[in-house]
């Protein structure tokens, strides 16, 4: 084991893990956030710059500090490595700076984008970003595509995180998705709007974490803070079955996987709880699923406004 | 004229084929490091000599060598970087038309000396022609036996192969250049892990620069030690310097690290001064990457002292006043040549060619462009000139890879040495256009 401290808080942790997943494991202000990493995802990461941190020292044997911000979802921790967040004013103004790129050519079009209320680039745009712009060129545009019938490419949104790539290259070796053109012309492609053909395509709206690729099926249907997510399961041959479907009075409006506090999709049975397509797009009829329960989510505040408690409970704190 | 190690025999007729190079003494390190040497003694004799690496970084090659991996039973590579695409560097290219099997003789002795049985030289796209005097180069050396089976009679194999990228500049930066060799998008790969532990198919790789590896030819044939005398502190050996610009006599020349700045440009055997009569306005040492210095601070340094043609000499002064050696694309202006047009000029060659991965590059370079051609254009506010500072500052040490940092070097140093031109260029923006601002006036130094 080795010993890392972070923002004055210290852990032993595995040889080899990254500090973002050391920090994570200490939970609360000292985890960076990160856009582009998904732990779920092989080869993700690293992208962004938004987990940057500074090392102000390297390891125990040798104590110097790393001359640049690092990214912490992938550099390895070193035992008696230190690492500043949220304490170190470097990391606020790189962050900052990182916020600033990221936003310089994103549409800002939120009040019509299906993935406001949860959406990372809101909360880090909120948490992490400065006011006004100082970009007076025009931004970049695309037209939106079709990925497939069931999922919407809106590219004006994209940062560019590569975790649809990535998830694009866990279900075919045909190179069908991936990355066009260069620079500030870079595009995610599926080779002109090409259908990926598989039945787990539309794991990548759950991995996008701005509103770039969004669920057909739910498009403009309704603002997420406006439904409910519940647990819910059903007997699926290519799934788990384990899904969160978000309801309107008795209407289900949409179906995703189970995502953790990081956005991430949990684990189901020992291994990834990605969804099939059957389940996301076509099961929408609640007598199609087995509901469990209120599903907790703790991290997006807009959509926890209150849907969980039932009106009992509400009227009971008023009092 | 200095000695000349590399270039020694670039004007005899028909160099270009084995038979002359070899008369011409070619091929003797690979006689001398099979038949006299252990790998391990080659890679010492680098080390001796203190050569660094020539593709930009200066990164002591003896060293990077004794870092690479050598777990039992997996293969291990030797890359020769030829992507060579920085604005102002044309120095590989010369060395490799004129005399290929220098680069291939090198690339024998070093593969003998880190153990690889295949080598590759990965070439820039548009260096076409000379992919084709290479392979014919290499198939000669296969049928003298330079290459192939049991290389003579030593028992050390290595197949060479020539790979042509599709013409990315970032294909240089030594990850992205695998990964394009692989037959993967051209991007840098997130380090660690560093190449020298797993680079190419995963396997423990090297990746060299042309004229790093060409140097290994005379390191060997006259010895570590011999090299390191030539030279100055730890910039030893001798250096390609490919001259470009407003000068007399432009051309790829090479130095011996320690001569003067002066005398390169304005020395009868060299560049032969300023063409056309015209005045020295600034000059950028070391290819499209490195900062710019205003005319006061080309032959000497900030301190007074005549500046030095080695790493250590060109970066005299660090970012205040130096500069840096880099690739050897030495660039010269002269009084007529706007420095916000040349900036804007880089400028849109980084966003060209950055490889859009990482956020402060792919939007940073864009947008430092855009900003720069309105300035350039006479449409730009005094707090452009603010801005482009700030913006290359947030690129800066924030990147994947150094593609970031050598977008926003350019930017900086323009806007530290001749900020009054900027300036002008907003105040003035129709006489901009219609005539260039001239000399950089010199700071009052307290
Ligand atoms: C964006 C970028 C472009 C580069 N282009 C080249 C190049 O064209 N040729 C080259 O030799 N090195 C280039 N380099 C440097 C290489 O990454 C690497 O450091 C070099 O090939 C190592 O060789 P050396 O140690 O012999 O210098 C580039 C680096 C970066 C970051
Ligand atoms: S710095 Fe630029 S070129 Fe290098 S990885 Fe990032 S985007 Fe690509
Ligand atoms: S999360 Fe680490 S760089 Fe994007």
């Amino acid at each position: 084991m080795v010993k890392v401290t972070i923002d004055d808080k210290t852990i032993e942790v595995e040889p080899g893990t990254t500090i973002l997943s050391a920090a994570r494991q200490i939970g609360g202000e000292v985890v960076p956030p990160a856009m582009c990493f998904y732990s779920k995802l092989p080869g993700t990461g690293g992208k962004c710059r938004t987990c940057l941190v500074e090392v102000s020292q390297g390891s125990e044997k040798d104590p110097r500090p790393m001359p640049k911000l690092v990214a912490s979802c992938s550099t390895p921790v070193m035992d008696g490595m230190v690492v500043k967040n949220t304490t170190s004013e470097k990391v606020k103004v790189g962050r900052g700076a990182v916020v600033e790129f990221l936003l310089i050519n994103h549409p800002l079009d939120c009040p019509v984008c299906d993935q406001a209320g949860e959406c990372h680039l809101q909360d880090l745009g909120f948490e992490n970003g400065g006011e006004g712009t100082r970009y007076e060129e025009e931004k970049r545009t695309f037209d939106p595509v079709d990925i497939g019938n069931k999922i919407k490419l809106h590219m004006n949104r994209c940062i560019l995180c590569y975790r649809c790539v990535a998830v694009a290259n866990q279900l075919t070796d045909k190179r069908v998705h991936g990355v066009l053109g260069r620079g500030e012309h870079a595009e995610i492609s599926t080779y002109i709007e090409k259908a990926i053909d598989n039945d787990f395509s539309g794991n990548m709206i759950d991995v996008c974490p701005v509103g770039a690729l969004t669920d057909k099926t739910f498009r403009f249907k309704s603002r997420v803070w406006f439904l409910k997510p519940m647990e819910a399961s059903c007997e699926c041959s290519k799934c788990s079955g384990k899904t969160v479907v978000w309801m309107f009075g008795n209407e289900i409006m949409r179906v995703t996987a189970r995502k953790d506090q990081y956005g991430e999709v949990e684990d189901q049975d020992g291994k990834t709880g990605w969804i099939c397509n059957d389940c996301r797009f076509e099961k929408k009829d609640i007598s199609q699923w087995n509901i469990i329960g209120p599903r907790k989510i703790n991290r997006h505040s807009v959509i926890s406004q209150g849907n969980y408690a039932s009106p009992r409970q509400t009227i009971k704190k008023l009092n | 004229m200095g000695r000349r190690l590399l270039l020694e025999h670039d004007a005899v007729p028909g160099i270009e084929t084995f038979d002359v190079y070899r008369k011409n003494g070619g091929y003797r390190s690979v006689e001398k490091a099979l038949k006299t040497m252990s790998p391990q003694e080659v890679v010492e004799q680098v080390q001796l000599a203190g050569l660094r690496g020539r593709g930009g970084a200066g990164f002591p090659t003896g060293m990077k060598w004794s870092f690479l991996a050598k777990p039992e039973g997996v293969p291990r590579y030797l890359l020769c970087n030829a992507d060579e695409s920085e604005p102002g560097t044309f120095k590989d290219r010369y060395l490799m038309e004129k005399l290929p099997h220098l680069l291939i003789e090198g690339m024998i002795t070093s593969s003998y000396a880190l153990g690889c049985n295949l080598s590759f030289i990965y070439i820039r796209g548009e260096y076409m022609w000379i992919l084709e005097i290479l392979e014919k180069a290499i198939a000669e050396a296969y049928a003298k036996g330079f290459l192939g089976k049991n290389i003579l009679g030593s028992g050390f194999d290595l197949d060479l192969r020539v790979a042509p990228g599709g013409g990315a500049y970032i294909c240089g930066e030594e990850t992205a250049l695998i990964e394009s060799l692989e037959g993967k998008r051209g991007n840098p790969r997130i380090k660690p892990p560093f190449p020298a532990v797993k680079g190419l198919w995963g396997c423990p790789t090297v990746v060299n620069n042309v004229e790093s590896l060409a140097a290994v030819v005379p390191i060997v044939n006259d010895g570590g030690e011999e090299y390191a005398k030539i030279g100055i502190g730890k910039s030893t050996g001798t250096k390609l310097i490919s001259a470009c610009g407003n000068l007399a006599r432009p051309g790829v020349y090479e130095i011996e690290m320690g001569m003067t700045v002066e005398e390169f440009i304005y020395g009868d055997d060299w560049c032969r001064g300023i063409a056309n009569g015209k005045k020295l306005k600034a000059f950028v040492p070391g290819g499209s990457s490195v900062p710019i210095l205003p005319h006061y601070l080309v032959t000497k340094t900030a301190a007074g002292d005549d500046r030095i043609m080695s790493y250590e000499g060109l970066s005299e002064g660090g970012f205040a006043s130096g500069s840096m050696l880099g690739s050897g694309g030495f660039i010269v202006f002269d009084e007529d040549q706007c420095i916000v047009r040349n900036t804007w000029n880089f400028a849109r060659f980084y966003a060209h060619e950055s490889c859009g991965q990482c956020s402060p590059c792919r939007e940073g370079t864009a947008w430092m462009e855009k900003v720069l051609h309105r300035l350039e254009n006479g449409q730009g506010y005094m707090h452009d000139i603010d801005l482009l500072a700030e913006i290359n500052k947030k690129i800066e040490g924030n990147t994947i890879c150094p593609l970031g940092d050598a977008a926003a070097w350019p930017v900086a140093a323009a806007i530290r040495h001749f900020r009054d031109e900027f300036e002008w260029h907003v105040n003035q923006p129709i006489e901009s256009q219609k005539r260039n601002f001239g000399l950089a006036s010199v700071p009052t130094l307290v």
